[in-house]
């Protein structure tokens, strides 16, 4: 997914945070830590949580909590892969597809999201419903093939399986439960 | 058999502060506190406790090297990163009984005087550190952390501190550094971080099972810890089974446990139909050992580098005869060339460099020398001056290997897993070369593998 710094065209005048996230924030995130600087994840994560991804706006307000350079925020925030700098989908489907779930069938589980939403992996679906992602090892193996969806892990899985969670996701049943 | 970290996994309300009393929770903090912090530190020694995060340092000792008389405030960072491919115990160790690692760092912290620690969870795991969170405020509000606890001059902070997904944050002064609010890039070692580490003060970094199993120590004494297991290894061990096996799942066992017993009884043997060929031991970085090495390895420190590769993080994931080790190499080189943090050129280029290579040799495009290229590139990537005597052995010259090339082991836990396949199945590698057609050129996008990659390389190192 491509950073707001290489496209032009995306910054967001319309930057609010809420009062509670800002709060929030100043109030119990920052006096956490001896430094601020030390809170730098922390406060893109509640930026994020309640935006849903980082726009250059939102950097700007992080650099200026924690009293550090945009520049030395936009260079953690792009070291790490869960923050997001244009907005995803609703569910963030993501495909574990390290050893044990490869081994355990993940490519099937991958071709059978494609096929199902219609688009490739790194690609959300035109309704903005789904974002099709694949990661690294999630320390669940035991489940492989699994997938992280949003904050939950949903495995062993198997393509029919596949089919029912996207039905559920869809629909808000929950006929598939997630894992611990 | 004593249980000693999953004792209280299956009880109910295990993971709540209620449910952790009722088990006994917090007695041996009582204990702790009953006794001077070095006697709290010897009882560890005593006990034998190694890392289990991945090196085995034996944990009394590490917490004695900290520098106590600077003057500066003394951290600790308990490492729940967990990001090892193959091993998922410390999820589980959260989610069943997050008091349990709360009572190890109070413990902890008390022995070595520290008075704020971070707990650095990986950015996945959501729901662990909500649990996490939870069960800091439960202490909080029952004075087992915070101020004064219970009724001492000793005051503890607990801060859970999120990662952002990254798996190079597991190595301890990657996770300093994320922590500190850079990019988590390993430094150069020395200083340890026992001598400066967080903030440039001392600092423990401990991984969550170690910590797991510090309140039993205090509550039985570190002799009857150091009684279980073997000699150099004692104790219990949390094992973490992946693959086509019919019950893949954590086991707690004594250190010295037969590898063959746990595949084959705990976790239910090979799926219907399947052989076993081979077996990753104790995280993906770890050599690999063959089926038939499976049948002698014991589950200690000690017996695994007799075999030439390490216990590690304990995360042990079967092979079945059908899946090919060159799919396996290629796949761990693809999250290597992924994960290595860029900062060295051996680890950053030499990673993505063998990913094209596995690429290529499994997609039919191998070259008569690509193994021998392999080989060199490895040797290429160490942090290690030797590495250990029994991986030399295998790889059956020393020549070259000489090590500091890069800032941490990263590199190494690439290589060394890469070379023990070429070397103990070689002749999948060289089938699959024998098999290239010679007229399409290395280098080329390879349909059906352009997926793994669609995620670009936080290295900057191109996979294509
Ligand atoms: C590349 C790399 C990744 C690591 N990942 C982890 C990890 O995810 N969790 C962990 O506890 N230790 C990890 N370690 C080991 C830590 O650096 C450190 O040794 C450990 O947390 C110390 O704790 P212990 O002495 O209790 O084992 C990693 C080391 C390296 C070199
Ligand atoms: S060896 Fe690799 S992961 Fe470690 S510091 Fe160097 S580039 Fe980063
Ligand atoms: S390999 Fe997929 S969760 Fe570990």
């Amino acid at each position: 997914m491509a950073g707001w710094l290489e496209s032009s065209g995306s910054i967001d005048m319309a930057f609010e945070l809420s009062e509670k996230t800002d709060k929030r924030i100043r109030e119990e995130i920052l006096p956490r830590y001896p430094f601020k600087k030390s809170a730098i994840l922390p406060v893109l994560w509640a930026i994020q949580e309640e935006k849903g991804h980082l726009c250059r706006e939102a950097l700007l307000y992080a650099a200026q909590v924690v009293e550090q350079p945009p520049a030395h925020v936009y260079s953690v925030l792009t070291f790490y892969t869960m923050f997001f700098q244009q907005p995803i989908g609703r569910f963030h489907l993501q495909v574990c597809k390290t050893a044990s779930c490869e081994i355990m069938g993940c490519r099937q589980i991958t071709d059978r999201l494609r096929q199902r939403l219609g688009i490739d992996v790194g690609q959300t679906t035109a309704d903005g419903l789904f974002t099709l992602s694949q990661v690294e090892c999630l320390a669940a193996c035991e489940l492989a093939p699994m997938i992280q969806v949003n904050e939950d892990y949903y495995g062993p899985l198997t393509p029919e399986k596949v089919d029912e969670l996207l039905e559920d996701l869809k629909s808000g049943r929950q006929q598939v439960k997630p894992c611990l | 058999m004593p249980l000693i970290i999953s004792a209280n996994f299956g009880r109910p309300n295990s993971d709540t502060l209620a449910g952790y009393l009722a088990n006994g929770g917090y007695e041996g903090l009582k204990k702790a506190f009953s006794l001077k912090p070095g006697q709290v530190m010897d009882e560890v020694k005593k006990s034998g406790l190694r890392g289990r995060g991945g090196a085995g340092f034996p944990t009394g000792v590490k917490w004695s090297f900290l520098d106590t008389k600077s003057g500066k405030p003394i951290y600790m960072c308990v490492n729940a990163d967990e990001s090892e491919p193959g091993t998922f115990k410390d999820r589980h160790i959260i989610n069943r009984d997050p008091h349990l690692l709360l009572e190890g760092i109070a413990i902890a912290c008390y022995a070595v005087g520290c008075r704020h620690a971070f707990i650095y969870i990986r950015g996945e795991f959501f729901k662990q550190a909500k649990i996490l969170e939870r069960a800091v405020a439960e202490a909080v509000a029952g004075n087992y952390l915070g101020e004064r606890i219970l009724g001492t001059e000793f005051s503890l902070k607990v801060v859970v501190h999120r990662g952002a997904g990254a798996y190079i944050c597991g190595e301890e002064t990657g996770l300093i550094n994320s922590l500190e609010g850079n990019k988590g890039q390993p430094r150069i070692k020395p200083p340890f971080p026992a001598v400066s580490g967080l903030y440039g003060c001392p600092t423990v970094v401990n991984n969550v099972e170690t910590l797991a199993a510090v309140p039993w120590i205090l509550r039985n004494g570190g002799e009857a810890y150091a009684k279980i297991g073997t000699p150099k290894s004692t104790g219990t061990k949390m094992f973490c089974v992946s693959g086509p096996v019919r019950n893949p799942n954590w086991f707690e066992k004594d250190m010295g446990y037969p590898l063959r017993d746990l595949l084959n009884r705990d976790a239910g043997g090979m799926c219907e139909g399947l052989k076993l060929k081979a077996c990753i031991p104790g995280g993906s970085s770890m050599p690999i050992l063959t089926a038939d090495e499976v049948e002698k390895a014991n589950l200690d420190y000690e017996s695994m580098n007799a075999l030439g590769s390490f216990l590690g993080s304990g995360g042990i994931v079967a092979i079945p005869h059908t899946f090919s080790m060159v799919s396996l190499a290629r796949n761990l080189a693809s999250f290597y060339a992924h994960e290595s943090c860029g900062q060295c050129t051996p680890c950053r280029e030499g990673s993505g460099w063998v990913h094209r290579l596995l690429v290529a040799i499994e997609a039919g495009r191998g070259r008569p020398g690509d193994l021998e290229l392999l080989h060199d590139l490895c040797n290429n990537m160490r942090a290690w001056a030797t590495g250990p005597q029994p991986i030399l052995k295998w790889i059956g010259k020393d020549e070259g290997l000489g090590g500091g090339k890069t800032i941490c082991v990263f590199s190494d836990a690439l290589a060394w897993p890469i070379q023990s396949y070429l070397v103990k199945f070689r002749s999948e590698f060289e089938e699959a070369i024998a098999k290239a057609r010679p007229s399409v050129s290395v280098g080329q996008v390879v349909p059906g593998h352009a997926e793994q990659h669609s995620a670009g390389t936080r290295a900057g190192a191109s996979v294509h």
